[in-house]
């Protein structure tokens, strides 16, 4: 397969040589490729613009010994152009596509991580609802698709039929008071309702969430991702929560 | 492999961005045969530039004294500063001779993926600067790339509220070029900026 066609999101880009960029695209059937694209820093580069973090691109690569060359990109959707004017959005948006980046394996078809990073790309440039609502209800549920997904309701550990109060990241989420380890935290009920109305995608709940219970939500989603990756998302420190 | 001192050279000048070890071996052996006087004028170019360079105390450009030319020179506007991401960017817009501003270098731009953040560059003495009041206007000329246009976005609020003048460097179609080349962002972009033509 010398030359091939897919759908992608950009990822991320790191400049290579003068003027050119390695792109990280997550592709929709073939999952995660690097490519190179060739002169696209220059300003007169026909499909430098469409191949930023973030844009969605109809893209058609030959394949190299270690890296592809892009030949052509078509712009499906310029979410990360409309993500970069609001800040807020930026900083989401990156740590949105990082994480996706971390959990996705080069040339492993990863659809259902394809499906939700655009989602929540989409959802970040249509400013549907809070930035940081939307990197938290992502992040929650990319931990999900990987295999990590917490429980906001019964217990992580036994099973048994919550709510309960306590919260243990290394247990997997909700703890009930049998199965409590030393260390867990209690998080108040209104921010494990707000947790698991984002993994459930239920934004009514989630839009008319207290900002205080937001705060304490990102802060147990950003220690729960961070203790599953082992290692920390850097664009998480630049989203102001 | 070579012997000794021409390995080391080859080595150092791979280091070298954009050198590879074929680039770094040619480069070697031209300067092998070179005349003596010829490689000592590039040894001492290469041992002044890191002992008389530095940056300027105001804008943070390079500059051979405490401060760069440009900020040295009073015959420049003191009213408005023209906000740009690196050095490189004050020889390209110096180039067109429209500006006759000072400049501000913040020293890259805004890249969460890559751990860089406001406080990594220099928005706190481009702060400082507009203390004194007497700048009305600030040019943010950062890439027209998506990191240089969320930098451009977080100094316009940074700066909201100040009663300065803020303004961004025009994005859009390339002098020279054919419309139907142009990509969608791109041709956006002009249409966004499109000035009133006076008849």
């Amino acid at each position: 397969m010398p030359l091939y066609r897919d759908q992608g999101i950009v990822l991320r880009t790191h400049k290579l040589g003068e003027a050119d960029r390695i792109i990280t695209v997550l592709t929709r059937s073939l999952g995660k490729v690097r490519t190179v694209g060739k002169g696209v820093r220059r300003t007169k580069s026909r499909f430098g613009a469409r191949l930023e973090p973030g844009m969605l691109v109809d893209l058609q690569c030959y394949e190299g010994r270690n890296l592809d060359t892009v030949t052509q990109a078509e712009t499906l959707e310029s979410w990360g152009d409309v993500c970069a004017r609001d800040y807020d959005a930026w900083t989401a948006a990156n740590a949105v596509l990082e994480t996706c980046d971390r959990l996705t394996e080069e040339r492993e078809p990863a659809l259902q991580q394809y499906l939700l990073v655009t989602g929540a790309m989409r959802s970040l440039a249509g400013k549907e609802h809070d930035p940081n609502l939307v990197l938290d209800a992502y992040l929650l549920r990319a931990l999900a698709v990987a295999g990590w997904a917490p429980s906001f309701h019964d217990c992580a550990k036994c099973g048994a039929e919550g709510p309960h109060r306590a919260f243990h990241i290394v247990s997997g989420g909700a703890v009930c008071s049998v199965c409590r380890p030393p260390g867990s935290s209690a998080p108040a009920p209104e921010t494990l309702r707000l947790l698991a109305a984002l993994l459930a995608g239920d934004w009514m709940i989630a839009d008319s969430s207290d900002v205080r219970h937001r705060r304490e939500g990102s802060g147990l989603t950003t220690a729960f991702l961070q203790w599953h990756l082992e290692r920390g998302v850097r664009s998480l420190r630049m989203v102001e929560r | 492999m070579y012997e000794g001192a021409v390995q080391d050279l080859i080595d150092e000048l791979g280091r070298l961005p954009g050198v590879g070890p074929k680039s770094a071996q040619r480069i070697a052996f031209h300067l092998l045969q070179s005349d003596a006087v010829d490689v000592q004028r590039l040894t001492d170019a290469l041992t002044q530039v890191k002992a008389k360079v530095r940056f300027c105390v105001i804008c943070h450009n390079i500059a051979e004294s405490e401060q760069c030319r440009i900020c040295a020179d009073p015959r420049r506007d003191l009213t408005s500063i023209c906000v740009v991401e690196e050095p490189k960017d004050v020889v390209a817009i110096e180039r067109t001779r429209e500006f006759r501003g000072r400049y501000h270098v913040l020293g890259g731009a805004i890249s969460p993926i890559d751990g860089i953040g406001p406080d990594d560059l220099t928005f706190r003495e481009l702060m400082t600067r507009l203390a004194s009041g007497e700048v009305t206007e600030i040019i943010i000329a950062t890439d027209p790339n998506l990191e240089g246009e969320a930098t451009a976005s977080y100094l316009a609020r940074f700066l909201k509220g100040m009663g300065i003048k803020i303004t961004r460097l025009a994005s859009g179609l390339p002098v020279g070029g054919d419309l139907e080349y142009a990509d969608e962002v791109t041709l956006g972009r002009a249409f966004e900026g499109r000035r009133l033509l006076d008849a």
